[in-house]
């Protein structure tokens, strides 16, 4: 249960952690918080030559309150954004999602980009990004490029980074202000804070007439990268949002899913809870966006 | 290849070479012999190892010891009166019998001494979302959280810092 040795690099710059990447050919690996990071690594199913340190890079951390979107730095701590102001204003998805994400003091350490580039398909922060249309933002000493958080999830703990690429921000898209909004997020674990077996999040919006006009919503833990779930914002879109209106449109998440077996809960189970769980927060969400005091 | 570290440890600059496999813990307890800190699962889940890192708690095996170069820690040892008897918290402990195997309980006084540091006078609630990351086998947890209440509204009594004696630094 030791880390294997390794080179220890602590970067200063963007610049120094994209010429590591380059030089070290694929042997390399960055770190932020590791919280997955090194426990993998004491487990020796990470092994990496090297490690790059970003966590004194200035340039990494940091939330920007932008026209239309908020940018989250990849090294900000997930502590750091759930105290945030603006997080709390502009991506209330996420405020409610980061609670979920382990416990205090791996909240102190672990980052926002970290659980990103980390890829577990049941991460909570994942699920919020892929829910809402987030983007991260790849680079390298060759450029910089920017893909949707759809593109970047490729499979359980597989993403679309080249070895020589730094997940620098995460960039989520701000809800439309004229609307009655709100957001929820639930899942079901072993314990507080632990793995999801099931999750999911909805941000609703409301108009004047109690019309839904506004909904992103996302499923994880049936399928190897949670799953965006279009067809049953598109099936709920001007609906007043009854319970039997949704319960009937969560049963279109179906197709979308491809569970699998393991130690926590069958295929079955899964394919069976995720609609219901979908169910639950979008009318959590629902309920706060009528009763905003509540 | 050793690097070297400085870093604030209980209020004391300590200077160390490390090599970079070595975890915060490891370090602790078998370099600077600091065994207060326990060892539980190793990777992340059971909270014995817990310390405070520029004061917020994390956990010390999963970070590098020539990750806190520069930085702050504070451990189990570290919450003692200056003359060396228990801190207000581990009295507490000591006074609701919040131990039995006492394995948990370094990680277990760090949690909740950070949450008193932020809230004087939480929830049970709050003490109990305090101590979600920190795994006891023996107690049940309702005398931890009996403990950490008793230490708040013990805290709260006391007099304000300035009228005890400035430490030197």
């Amino acid at each position: 249960m030791k880390a294997a040795a390794f080179d220890f690099c602590r970067a200063e710059s963007l610049e120094q952690v994209l010429e590591e990447l380059s030089s070290a050919a694929g042997e390399a690996r960055i770190i932020a918080g590791g919280q997955s990071l090194v426990a993998m690594m004491a487990m020796r199913l990470a092994r990496p030559e090297k490690l790059i340190d970003i966590n004194h890079v200035g340039a990494l951390a940091g939330i920007d309150d932008g026209d239309g979107m908020v940018t989250i730095k990849a090294c900000t701590r997930q502590a750091t954004a759930l105290q945030s102001a603006i997080i709390t204003r502009e991506v209330p998805m996420l405020a409610a999602a980061l609670p979920y994400v382990g416990h205090i003091q791996t909240r102190n350490r672990g980052t926002i980009g970290g659980s990103i580039a980390h890829g577990d398909p049941t991460a909570e922060i994942l699920l919020a990004a892929t829910a809402l249309g987030a983007r991260v933002t790849l680079a390298s000493i060759g450029g910089v490029r920017s893909l949707a958080v759809a593109d970047f999830a490729l499979g359980a703990m597989e993403t679309a980074a080249r070895e020589d690429e730094c997940l620098t921000e995460v960039v989520f898209p701000k809800p439309p202000r004229e609307l009655a909004l709100s957001a929820a997020v639930d899942e079901i674990s072993p314990r507080a804070g632990d793995y999801a077996v099931i999750g999911a999040a909805a941000e609703i919006g409301l108009d004047a007439e109690g019309r839904c006009r506004h909904a992103r919503l996302a499923s994880s833990g049936a399928a190897p990268v949670p799953v965006l779930a279009s067809p049953v914002a598109q099936a709920l879109a001007g609906s007043r949002l009854e319970d039997t209106e949704i319960d009937e449109a969560v049963r279109l998440l179906d197709p979308l899913l491809d569970p699998e077996s393991d130690v926590q809960a069958s295929a079955a189970y899964r394919r069976r809870v995720a609609p219901g769980m979908l169910a639950r927060v979008i009318k959590r969400a629902r309920d706060q966006a009528r009763n905003p005091t509540t | 290849m050793k690097q070297k570290i400085t870093l604030t440890l209980n209020g004391a600059r300590r200077s160390a070479e490390v090599e970079p496999r070595l975890s915060l813990v490891d370090f602790l307890r078998d370099q600077l012999g600091l065994t207060g800190t326990h060892i539980g699962c190793e990777h992340g889940v059971c909270g014995a190892c817990s310390v405070l890192f520029d004061d917020d708690p994390i956990r010390a095996c999963l970070m590098f010891a020539v990750q806190a170069d520069g930085h702050a820690i504070t451990t189990v040892e570290g919450l003692r009166e200056e003359d060396g008897s228990l801190g207000i918290l581990q009295d507490s402990f000591w006074e609701t019998h919040a131990l039995q195997c006492g394995y948990c309980t370094p990680g277990m006084l760090i949690a909740g001494q950070a949450l008193l540091a932020r809230n004087p006078d939480p929830s049970d609630e709050e003490i109990r979302e305090a101590i979600a990351g920190n795994l006891c086998r023996c107690t049940g947890y309702v005398q931890i959280v009996d403990a950490i209440r008793l230490a708040g509204a013990r805290m709260r009594q006391m007099p304000p810092a300035t009228d005890r004696e400035a430490g030197d630094d």
